[in-house]
């Protein structure tokens, strides 16, 4: 079967800085994939590589048509929803503006789907009017993910989700994320620090060193691989 | 759980201090609006006045809120704001001419300052605008001059003479002489003022608009075209300007191509005055410029009506060195 997302060869650079030195990797429709590795060695830059934030060359294809030529309002368009590091969410609009800017692209009424956002994220109805930038850290993450869930995405793009947040609030964003993925079908690839927590939730996993790919495999590979179990795993 | 701690920060930016909910700048203008109220009551000069400069003050406004509106868009300051709204004013007398109502002429202006806005934005800012931020605003200068040089050459330097819409009319109330003039220019600028609000407000353009300004990177990540909705604030700024030049010109009568010069410097000062990032402050800070010069040019011996531009220079000089942030401004806060 055909991967939903398929990266070949793709480079980035900022400037004259080299990010990425050619990756390639597939994320299955219907999985979660983790992307690991230490800082700098990419992962925040392919993120942004296939959401079209950054200047990139190979080949992009999603849903089997090419994207490593459009801009991010475009690839966003075409289903991908990118939760950016630091979140994105705009502190100075109210949570309901938020989420209204998740479905910005689409027209019609969202009420039918914002009470299955609700479901998920039952807390938010109650703080529609509030601003964003009021909310913790915490809320501000489940916040851009349920904007990206309003994208009605066919992929996620999720960049280090629990940077920041306490630990009982990563394991409940993690608890969300698995259940969007098995009730809703959301694909998602996930750029994790936190390996344990990323190789758990997720079906397959890429290692990423100095811009390139260097380790590939299912998540029970990964976590059985000895280099990863020292590097990343700390047993 | 998440609920657990959503108690409001004290510190959050943009709130000002809340004194119970009530921040010093709405007691002062609550302050300030009770002192005119009292003193209208008490001389009829000071009302007529007070509506005088009011009237005026929403000109200053509209133009200072349409250089906010550019300023959030693109982080530039447009000098050729004023220029551009002299030049709408003349494409509404030309239209006029060639046998157009006022109103028709207003109304047809206004769309045409908006294509005209936004071209500018799409033609000569954009493609600076990626380079350098200062690059820009200096092709706004030249715009400025080459604005002006092609009004003089299609229409020449002499007055022109429009008519106005609201005729000389003078109402009495309670013994004040108040200027149908000064009315219709205030109610024509507030509502065009509050139609822009409510734009940016409730409609699903306008939430695009507001995000594309405020963090351009994110909102391209939700399939907002960002370069659309900054020409697009362009072009309404242009139709902002465009009000304030109509509403200039029957304030002095005359149509010429220094109509909006002496305005701009007004609209800077309002808008630096409200904190040039905040729309409320533009127009409010507008209103305080009409009204103040209206009545220290009338009870403040030393200051006659040539040191009108001097004394808006100085409340410039004086917020920017007292309180940058303005009014309604907040204090810098990025994340980078």
């Amino acid at each position: 079967m055909s991967a939903l997302l398929e990266l070949e060869d793709v480079e980035a650079r900022y400037g004259p800085v080299h990010a990425l030195h050619g990756i390639s990797l597939a994320v299955e429709e219907g999985t979660i994939v983790a992307v690991l590795g230490p800082n700098g060695a990419g992962k925040t830059t392919t993120l942004r590589a296939v959401s079209g934030m950054v200047r990139r060359s190979g080949r992009i294809v999603f849903g089997g048509s090419p994207i490593e030529r459009l801009g991010p309002a475009a690839v966003s368009r075409l289903g991908v929803a990118h939760v950016p590091e630091g979140r994105g969410t705009f502190s100075e609009l109210t949570v309901w503006e938020n989420l209204r800017l998740g479905a910005y692209a689409r027209r019609g009424s969202i009420d039918s789907e914002l009470e299955r956002v609700f479901s998920y994220f039952p807390w938010l109805s109650q703080r529609r009017k509030q601003d964003a930038g009021t909310l913790s850290g915490g809320e501000q993450q489940m916040l851009a993910l349920a904007r990206a869930f309003l994208q009605r995405p066919r992929l996620l793009l999720l960049d280090e989700p629990s940077l920041g947040l306490a630990p009982v609030l990563v394991a409940e964003l993690f608890r969300i994320v698995r259940e969007l993925n098995e009730q809703e079908g959301l694909t998602v690839l996930l750029v994790e620090q936190n390996a344990h927590l990323a190789l758990q939730a997720a079906q397959a996993g890429y290692v990423l060193e100095a811009g390139r790919v260097t380790l590939a495999g299912t998540s029970d590979e990964l976590q059985a691989d000895d280099s990863v179990r020292r590097s990343y795993l700390g047993y | 759980m998440a609920t657990a701690e959503s108690s409001p920060r004290p510190s959050f930016p943009g709130r000002g201090s809340a004194l119970g909910g009530i921040s010093p700048v709405s007691v002062l203008l609550v302050a300030v609006a009770a002192a005119l109220l009292v003193g209208c009551l008490r001389s009829e000069t000071f009302a007529q006045l007070t509506v005088e400069g009011l009237a005026l003050g929403a000109v200053y406004g509209s133009l200072a809120l349409a250089l906010v509106l550019v300023y959030r868009a693109t982080r530039i300051v447009n000098f050729a704001q004023g220029e551009l709204a002299m030049a709408t004013t003349y494409i509404a007398w030309q239209l006029i001419q060639w046998g157009l109502s006022y109103w028709e002429a207003f109304f047809a202006t206004l769309g045409i300052a908006f294509v005209l806005g936004t071209l500018l934005e799409v033609v000569l800012i954009r493609p600076v605008l990626h380079r350098s931020a200062i690059a820009a605003v200096i092709v706004t200068v030249g715009l400025f001059i080459l604005i002006d040089g092609a009004v003089t050459w299609i229409w020449g330097g002499s007055f022109k003479f429009m008519p106005s819409p609201f005729g000389t009319k003078i109402y009495h109330v309670g013994g004040v002489a108040i200027a149908r003039l000064y009315l219709g220019m205030l109610a024509v600028v507030l509502v065009s003022v509050v139609l822009v609000w409510a734009l940016f407000r409730f409609t699903k353009i306008g939430l695009g608009m507001r995000a594309a300004a405020l963090r351009p990177a994110e909102a391209a990540l939700v399939g907002i075209r960002v370069d659309r909705m900054l020409a697009v604030g362009w072009g309404l700024a242009a139709v902002l300007g465009a009000v304030a030049g109509l509403m200039a010109e029957p304030s002095q009568f005359l149509l010429e191509p220094t109509l909006m010069q002496p305005i701009l410097v007004y609209a800077f000062a309002a808008a630096v005055l409200g904190g040039l990032e905040s729309p409320a402050g533009a127009v409010v800070g507008g209103l305080a410029i009409g009204v103040s010069l209206s009545l220290i040019v009338q009870y403040v011996p030393a200051i006659s009506s040539e040191l009108q531009l001097p004394f808006a220079f100085a409340v410039l000089i004086v917020v920017l060195l007292i309180k940058p942030s303005g009014l309604f401004g907040r204090r810098e806060v990025r994340r980078v």
